[in-house]
């Protein structure tokens, strides 16, 4: 294998400014992904556990589909499909946006991801005992309230390491968005090694900042475990004997 | 709407499926074998090589597909000194990147089935090797169908990725014919249906099988 390194280059314009714009971008596409995902997964995810039959299906039919379709082609139908069914003024407005592909990409990440955390969050949900639903009825809340203040933020707590598995996974879906136009790290990196042939470089940049921000989630998020541990509940690690 | 941009293109769509099944099951079969090497060597005695077997899982599992997939684009015609056509690199980078996960499934599988199957197996005198055969590996495949199952959906829908590298598959297919025809909005509508019946039937055979084990 003939390869001359040359590590200098990450450090030289224009590389090094693209590269901190493609951290940047992952970031927050990322994040923005991530809330709005978690906002939808738990209406859906409770709608997945209502008793009414008619909101079970709902909640039911919109996992399957937006887990049944893979990411790419569903960004490609936010980008090309969906503007074409809205009003006309929408998509006008829609289409002036600056960043199109960008919103798209947050939108079509947030949808996929919410279905996966519905999945989870309805299986928090059903982990929680019955007695606590009661009890919340019994002491006056309503329904809505007690899923507010009672059944939410226990089972928030119970999924902390589903949740922290699942935002890992959007931070890697968030380089399927150079599939439709988003220059965030991956496509980043891969625009330094078509500009400069010095793919072991760019690259290693890309997969250091997934592998080091991995690792700080996976911190960040075990301490937030313990910080909001449930008391008497299996501890991590102790539930093997 | 005109659908009948469907109709004359669907043998191209339906070679296009066969390409994405082809690669599914070329990267399934050598992906879990290479998996199950793996996952012995995390539940190995041996330092250095649980840590060399970890290390190898958590690297690709942090790591997007789709880079991985650039990575050995870039790399296997730099390793092998010639070049090679596209589709050697992309079932190469599948199968490594997708044998971290299948690692993943088989260890856990064989962690269900608990110390005291394997201390019972050899109580009553099997050895190591036949303990594993004939008790663990038995209860270890049956708990993780499902997941197996679970997991080759997950390579199928992968497949979509290598759309980047321009190996013509079923979304690659689709994409180049609306490109032709200018008819994005049939052709994405369709194709998202061919993934939706391909994923949703193989999930209730997951299904199917997670019920059957309870």
């Amino acid at each position: 294998m003939r390869y001359e390194f040359d590590w200098g280059l990450l450090w030289r314009e224009p590389y090094f400014g693209w590269i901190v714009e493609g951290v940047l971008t992952t970031f927050h596409l990322a994040l923005l992904a991530w809330v709005l995902a978690l906002c939808l997964g738990i209406v859906i995810g409770v709608l997945r556990v209502t008793n009414s039959r008619v909101l079970r299906a709902i909640g039911t039919t919109y996992v399957e589909i937006f887990r049944n379709i893979p990411l790419i082609v569903q960004l490609f139908l936010w980008l090309y499909v969906v503007p074409q069914m809205l009003p006309r003024e929408f998509s006008f407005w829609w289409n002036r946006l600056d960043n199109v592909p960008y919103w798209t990409a947050m939108i079509g990440i947030s949808f996929y991801t919410s279905a996966r955390l519905a999945e989870q969050i309805r299986s928090a949900l059903r982990a929680i005992p019955p007695g606590q639903f009661k009890a919340g009825l019994s002491t006056g809340l309503t329904q809505v309230q007690v899923y507010r203040y009672v059944i939410v933020p226990y089972a928030l707590r119970i999924i902390i390491p589903a949740l922290t598995s699942e935002f890992l996974t959007v931070f890697k879906n968030t380089a399927l968005a150079l599939t439709i136009g988003v220059i965030e790290i991956t496509a980043t990196t891969r625009r330094i090694e078509a500009w400069s042939f010095r793919g072991i470089e760019a690259y290693t940049v890309a997969s250091l900042t997934y592998i080091a921000t991995t690792i700080l989630v996976i911190l960040f998020m075990s301490w937030l475990e313990r910080r909001y541990q449930i008391p008497g509940l299996i501890k991590r690690g102790e539930a093997r004997a | 709407m005109d659908w009948q941009v469907i109709i004359a293109n669907f043998p191209l769509l339906m070679s296009g499926l066969v390409k994405s099944l082809q690669l599914t099951v070329v990267s399934a079969l050598f992906s879990f074998p290479l998996g199950c090497l793996i996952a012995i060597g995390r539940l190995s005695h041996r330092r250095w090589l649980s840590g060399a077997s970890t290390a190898f899982v958590n690297v690709l599992r942090s790591n997007p597909l789709i880079l991985i997939l650039f990575w050995f684009y870039f790399l296997v015609p730099l390793i092998t000194g010639r070049n090679v056509n596209d589709l050697t690199s992309i079932i190469v980078a599948f199968i490594v990147f997708f044998a971290a996960y299948f690692a993943e499934i088989v260890r856990s599988g064989i962690q269900s089935v608990g110390v005291r199957q394997i201390q019972a197996g050899l109580s009553s005198g099997l050895t190591y090797a036949q303990t594993m055969r004939h008790i663990v590996l038995p209860q270890a495949i049956r708990a993780m169908l499902p997941a197996l199952i679970t997991q080759c959906i997950v390579v199928f829908q992968g497949t979509t990725v290598v759309y980047v590298i321009g190996y013509s598959e079923l979304l690659h297919t689709a994409a180049s014919i609306a490109e032709r025809t200018v008819r994005p909005v049939e052709l994405y509508v369709t194709v998202a249906a061919i993934y939706f019946i391909v994923c949703y039937s193989a999930s209730r055979i997951a299904r199917h099988f997670e019920k059957g084990a309870a």
